[in-house]
């Protein structure tokens, strides 16, 4: 017996059978894995899980692969952290960062998409893969790639960030600049899985990759003792994660090993580019696409194709939406980086400036259980804080210009208090 | 104004097959109009309603989203070429 059923489109309920699939062939809405729930009633318990290695498969009966994992057997498992000094800043009681920047194998959320992807490939015989990114995706299937030993191919907009080219070029995938933004790398990678017979992670193995996504969902509650946040304030680029954690939340109600409290999704966009928090303060039904001009390139994505599904989750969940002008993204950086020793890139500067808004407007009250989702590491964008410096001093290698240089600090800013709890 | 448009793969077996195909329209809408009088059971699909086009699709005239233009109103000149293509996610 297998849970694992059929894909189902999740507008129509059009049922395929497990294959590899871009969108419903009846009505072009997405398919989604579905799962025989009830057959995972009494023997997926927290038990099992905890019996397991420290990695996302440990969730494998919620993930939608036949065999053994064949890819990221060290992916996921981040850190979730009680962010004392952070939350004491923010005058907030409880607060949590699930922190995806020291995901592994390539310090972003992707490596859990990825690893689930990849392994789907595998079991479908593909021996070329490949992705549309804005960076993180494409230096996710490259590494995976070359330890699976498979081809890749991956497509990014022509002037990506510097350290996510060399980052993703040093697995040696074949790596392709579409002169364009995002949006026109994924309209041709759409055009591309029709004519190659490759696994496009995000086109035609999008059924089974955003359920990778789940798994920061699963972590949440499990290390948070087997309870959900209140609240979790979600960057939304694309539109994968935030519904799927929403889903992994409601699995984990469905299979009794959280308590339903209720969880309430909030969407965290750049001013920028913000087609779905708009549409949510606007109260639309329809989003309308942007073209994408901010400093988080990693979630520049102007016309999201699972933004429904965002809107959707937040609205059935009670939530809401805000967006950060690129100064305050960076500030953010900068405050989680000073309080927490976590450097996020832009798009973690986003979930959390946004996360601040959405507290100092009473969307979050400030007594209830939150987490904000950290999904990308500060270091492979590195030129977007280089501006926000002054110049370090420089001085002779003698200890009386120490001294002199310390005492002259010392009078300008006063020492760092700790948090005490 | 006779205009290209590109047909992608899910939907070709409504198209007897075809990748691309002319023919003629003033605007994106009358385009679209004479291709699911051509191929019902294609306009179906690409149609909610006779206002509405399927939220899952997305057009493209000469690699620009038509709703960065006019729409369904945009005007069409001879020798445009108009991309039917599936939402995609990504990241």
């Amino acid at each position: 017996m297998k849970p694992l059923l059929s894909l189902q489109c999740k507008e129509c309920d059009h049922e395929y059978p497990i294959e590899p699939r871009t969108v419903c062939d009846e009505c072009f809405g997405p398919v989604e894995v579905i799962y025989d729930y009830g057959q995972l009633q009494d023997r997926f318990t927290r038990q099992l899980i905890e019996s397991r290695p420290r990695n996302l498969w440990r969730y494998r009966e919620l993930l939608p692969v036949d065999g053994e994992p064949r890819s990221g057997l060290q992916s996921g498992w981040t850190p979730l952290i009680p962010a004392r000094r952070l939350a004491a800043e923010l005058g907030v009681r409880e607060l949590y960062l699930k922190d995806d920047s020291a995901n592994y194998p390539t310090f972003s959320y992707k490596d859990r998409v990825v690893a689930v992807a990849v392994t789907k490939a595998i079991e479908f015989g593909f021996e070329t893969v490949g992705c549309a990114s804005t960076g993180n995706l494409a230096h996710s299937v490259a590494a995976h790639a070359a330890a699976a030993g498979l081809e890749a191919f991956v497509m990014v907009p022509h002037d990506l960030e510097e350290g996510k080219i060399v980052g993703t070029r040093v697995f040696g995938p074949r790596l392709v600049k579409i002169r364009g933004n995002y949006d026109d790398v994924n309209r041709l990678c759409a055009q591309i899985a029709d004519k190659y017979p490759w696994a496009l992670v995000n086109v035609n193995l999008r059924p089974f990759y955003t359920e990778g996504a789940k798994t920061h969902g699963f972590e949440i509650a499990e290390q948070l003792g087997w309870r959900l946040p209140r609240h979790t304030v979600v960057p939304v680029a694309g539109g994968t994660i935030l519904p799927k954690i929403a889903k992994s939340y409601q699995e984990l109600i469905r299979l009794g090993l959280v308590e339903d409290n209720k969880p309430v999704m909030h969407a965290a966009q750049a001013a920028g580019c913000n087609p779905i928090v708009k549409a949510l303060e606007d109260e639309e039904d329809l989003f309308h696409p942007q073209k994408p001009k901010t400093v988080a390139r990693s979630i520049a994505i102007g016309n999201p194709a699972d933004g429904y599904y965002v809107m959707k989750a937040v609205r059935e969940s009670g939530g809401w939406g805000a967006s950060a002008e690129d100064a305050e993204i960076l500030d953010a950086v900068g405050l989680l980086a000073r309080t927490e020793g976590i450097f996020t890139e832009p798009a973690g500067g986003t979930t959390l400036a946004a996360a601040i808004k959405l507290i100092q407007s009473g969307r979050i009250p400030r007594d209830e259980p939150i987490c904000v989702c950290i999904t990308g590491n500060g270091l492979k964008t590195i030129e977007v804080m280089q501006e926000t410096f002054t110049q370090a001093p420089v001085i002779e290698a003698r200890i009386e210009a120490f001294t002199d240089l310390v005492e002259s600090a010392r009078e300008a800013q006063p020492a760092r208090q700790p948090v005490t709890h | 104004m006779s205009i290209t448009i590109q047909i992608p793969a899910a939907l070709r077996p409504q198209a007897d097959g075809q990748a691309s195909l002319q023919l003629e329209g003033g605007t994106v809408r009358e385009a679209l109009g004479e291709l699911k009088s051509r191929y019902p059971e294609l306009g179906g699909r690409l149609f909610k309603s006779d206002n509405e086009v399927n939220r899952f699709i997305n057009f493209y005239l000469n690699d620009e989203d038509i709703r960065f233009l006019d729409s369904l109103e945009t005007k069409l000149k001879s020798g445009d070429e108009l991309a039917i293509v599936p939402a995609i996610a990504g990241g």
